[in-house]
């Protein structure tokens, strides 16, 4: 398959906003060391607005890449469910069809239910089980973790993303915003 | 706002010699031979032989302190984490228990969860050097290139390049749209509600992503007009034609990855036992 010029651009661009929205962007939450990661929110939107094969590579090459220039090391286990979660996402984009500019509630309710089930399979299913196989770590401890990161994500996707995507689609010129004179 | 990040360290030696791709794919056979084994002996094998590389390649520990004080710390609670959630797991893994100190509950240290947390701890120390070794000795353009020598389409591989290009210049607008909202009194710290703080993230995040769209539609008109995409090939400014040092460190590393397979998996099963 060939990827457009475009989704190229927007694969690229859109890993590093994703990297310095999770570097300098989060946002310091009530329970004590945990940040809220406003970088889930983005990736969501743009797996909305260009697809699931742009939203799959933003959330790896955007992942992998921060976890090595910040922490030295990439753990992977995570930066696939990343990709996994843009891609689930991204699968949404032709219902949802943000370029035509209407976005009414059902439109909203129908990200939000993706993005939750796609953040849930991805944080209580795939990532606690990558982390058993390949770091062979305790299973309740990596289900807690995934738990947690997986309902702080929710959430945040859930508030921010929406405003982001209701932001976005208001930049759009509305499909039926022209008519003919007669 | 000062937030450290690793970046290309310029020096001469046979490390930085190499070329990208040879560094690449000896990257990604360390990561298996470390991820794939338990076997205590190997992992020692492969931590002090990361060490020697790392003297080698003369990029001095201070320049990656931040990093290294992360992961200590990071260990850290990883190890105590492990060791609340499952204190028992070394039992589990290697069938047989011995006590030297008792505990409420279930929380009796024993050896053997010891020596697991210690094999944890090491196949972290295995990779680490290496991992920083790779970021910090490889020049970001070659980066590039060396993925699509191993493989991965040129089009992915212009992308990871546009991210790395584009990180500095994304951060600048970030920073500057975070201080120009700050000075019209929009709080993102602990002293606003959860929920304002939420809202106000998002009126810094709107802007940082609008004029990063805007970003994506000239640089992919500049790059239609240069005719990017139209051939199944393309070639590199930065990439660099292998030596005889090449080879051999490829050679060398595929070999450490099949021995350490080949004596992990001798006895049939990932981890050293040495308690039988």
């Amino acid at each position: 398959m060939k990827l457009s010029i475009k989704t190229i651009v927007a694969i690229g661009i859109g890993a590093a906003v994703f990297i310095i929205l999770a570097k300098f962007a989060a946002i310091p939450s009530p329970v004590p060391n945990t940040t809220i990661q406003t970088s889930y929110a983005f990736l969501a939107l743009m797996a909305i607005v260009f697809g699931p094969v742009a939203g799959a590579l933003i959330g790896f090459i955007g992942h992998a890449l921060n976890d090595a220039i910040s922490y030295g090391s990439v753990w992977w286990s995570w930066v696939v469910v990343s990709a996994l979660v843009g891609f689930l996402i991204g699968l949404a984009a032709k219902k949802i069809n943000i370029e035509s500019g209407k976005l009414g509630t059902n439109k909203i309710v129908t990200f939000n239910i993706v993005q939750v089930l796609a953040q849930g399979i991805g944080w209580f299913l795939v990532a606690p089980l990558l982390d058993i196989l390949i770091y062979a770590e305790p299973a309740n401890k990596v289900f807690v973790q995934g738990l947690f990161a997986g309902v702080s994500n929710m959430i945040t996707v859930g508030i921010i993303g929406t405003i982001l995507l209701v932001a976005y689609g208001k930049t759009r010129s509305q499909g039926n915003s022209l008519h003919r004179e007669m | 706002m000062a937030v450290e990040m690793l970046s290309y360290i310029e020096r001469n030696t046979p490390i930085h010699r190499l070329t990208g791709v040879t560094k690449l794919v000896c990257f990604i056979l360390w990561s298996f031979a470390a991820m794939l084994t338990y076997d205590t002996r190997i992992l020692l094998f492969l931590f002090v032989l990361g060490i020697a590389i790392f003297i080698v390649s003369k990029i001095k520990l201070r320049e990656i302190s931040f990093v290294l004080l992360f992961i200590l710390v990071f260990l850290l609670l990883n190890n105590a984490a492990i060791y609340l959630f499952s204190p028992q797991e070394g039992v589990k893994i290697y069938g047989s228990s011995t006590v030297i100190a008792d505990f409420f509950g279930r929380y009796n240290l024993t050896l053997e969860q010891i020596f697991y947390q210690f094999n944890i701890t090491l196949k972290y120390f295995t990779v680490i050097p290496v991992a920083l070794l790779f970021i910090v000795t490889t020049n970001p353009s070659e980066f590039a290139a060396s993925l699509n020598k191993i493989g991965v389409s040129y089009r992915i591989s212009y992308a990871v390049a546009l991210a790395l290009r584009y990180i500095p210049d994304v951060q600048r607008d970030y920073q500057s749209i975070a201080l120009s909202q700050q000075a019209r009194g929009i709080d993102m710290s602990k002293n606003e509600k959860l929920f304002k703080r939420l809202k106000n993230a998002a009126s810094i995040i709107i802007p940082l992503i609008l004029s990063s769209l805007d970003k994506i539609e000239t640089i992919s008109n500049a790059m239609e007009l240069r005719g990017f995409g139209k051939n199944n090939k393309r070639t590199w400014y930065s990439a660099r034609a292998f030596q005889t040092g090449d080879y051999l460190t490829l050679i060398v590393f595929t070999l450490i990855l099949i021995i350490s397979l080949v004596v992990t998996f001798y006895d049939g099963s990932r981890f050293y036992n040495p308690f039988v």
